[in-house]
């Protein structure tokens, strides 16, 4: 296998860009295909003062590295969830690699601030925990983004995982999900800007980029998202692309080329009559936001204590759709 | 000797007859090459790269995540 750039040794083949690249080039290519994100879809400029969602994982550490590579001012979150010792290990992750680049980590425990785990804290509420842990970390990433006066909040999801996203609200037809499942959703009141600069790396570029890279990251699966949906539907999708490369790539930018806009209506319907949560002030159609009402569920304590706990709780069907 | 292979998720490991290439070595252990990176002394090992008894690798899942 021949770097398609240099004619060396190549480390990495790309079927769906029918290419093979060297270490070096791979890099290249990686910091170039992320350019492009930022740059066709405007999510950002070097001015901006930027926030990233880090995890500890392949892809948040991939996409802090690469912005800071090319310039950017970035911070990090981490938010811990409680997930036992994978919690604690992803964190270790996080900092190490914070520390190593001399970078800021923003840190927020779930279980001290807000008095519950994921695992425990679903169970009581009657949540699947993949979907209280990401009701809690968009919560959360909202609420840091706007208090730290950050221009962007930037998320690692990749293409894999927004052909997943994508497949999943296709099957079901959730039609408002779908209209919003874009690169980027604009800043709105109460909400920050939320930015995907990766959609154009397929995870398995993001791991390489962190391996050549010598980036340390958690490799083990969270223990919590076993047998979830989402994944088997990564797995369908790579057997799909297994078959025919590029054939996610063409799910996802296909829908946003020709289809995303006819969702765009019911997408705006959601965003329609929303007020401030009684207990934190964040938007909602309820008096008592999601997450809040998770806290109270799952036996936590919301830190600025309005008698919340007293309020009746109606969370209402689990949703079964995916946002992100 | 074999060729000495870890994987994850759950972890273990594994010893198969060497010399095998890379693709060989995923077909036989039934992994989709979409979904894995193998990696030896901190490396990548692209594809097409034959193994000997004496390596020792380690075949790294890079699907992940939860969704809401």
């Amino acid at each position: 296998m021949k770097c398609v750039t240099c004619r060396g040794p190549a480390i990495i083949d790309i079927r769906r860009h029918n290419s093979n690249f060297c270490a070096e080039h791979f890099l290249e290519q990686c910091q170039r295909q992320v350019r492009k994100a930022i740059d066709e879809f405007e999510m950002f400029t070097p001015d901006d003062k930027i926030l990233v969602a880090v995890s500890g994982g392949k892809d948040s550490l991939a996409i802090w590295d690469l912005l800071v590579d090319l310039g950017y001012n970035v911070d990090g979150l981490y938010i811990g969830l409680g997930i036992g010792e994978y919690s604690d290990t992803s964190l270790d992750y996080a900092r190490a690699y914070a520390q190593t680049r001399n970078l800021h980590l923003v840190e927020v425990d779930v279980p001290s601030t807000f008095g519950f785990d994921i695992p425990n804290g679903s169970r009581a509420a009657k949540r699947v925990p993949c979907s209280a842990c990401g009701l809690s970390k968009r919560h959360l990433f909202d609420e840091e983004a706007i208090k730290g006066g950050y221009d962007v909040l930037v998320t690692g999801h990749n293409l894999d995982d927004e052909a997943a996203v994508l497949f999943g609200n296709t099957l079901h037809w959730h039609t408002e999900y779908l209209g919003r499942q874009l690169p980027v959703l604009p800043a709105r009141e109460g909400f920050p800007k939320k930015v995907k600069p990766l959609v154009r790396l397929a995870e398995r570029e993001t791991a390489a980029y962190c391996i050549v890279k010598g980036i340390d990251y958690l490799v083990d699966e969270c223990p919590m998202a076993a047998g979830n949906k989402h994944l088997s539907y990564k797995s369908a999708l790579n057997e799909i692309e297994a078959m025919s490369p590029g054939a996610k790539h063409s799910f996802y930018f296909g829908f946003l080329d020709r289809a995303a806009a006819f969702f765009e209506v019911e997408a705006s319907i959601d965003r329609e009559g929303l007020g401030a949560c009684a207990s934190c002030g964040a938007p909602t159609t309820s008096e008592i936001c999601a997450f809040c009402r998770l806290v109270v569920r799952a036996g936590g304590q919301l830190p600025d204590q309005t008698g919340v706990s007293a309020v009746p709780v109606d969370l209402g069907p689990t949703r079964t759709g995916s946002v992100q | 000797m074999q060729v000495k292979v870890r994987l994850h998720n759950p972890r273990r490991d594994l010893e198969i007859e060497g010399p095998i290439t890379i693709i060989n070595l995923l077909a036989r252990l039934d992994l989709n090459r979409e979904a894995v990176l193998v990696v030896r002394d901190g490396e990548l090992v692209p594809g097409d790269e034959s193994l000997s008894d004496a390596d020792s690798i380690e075949i790294r899942p890079v699907i992940s995540g939860g969704a809401s």
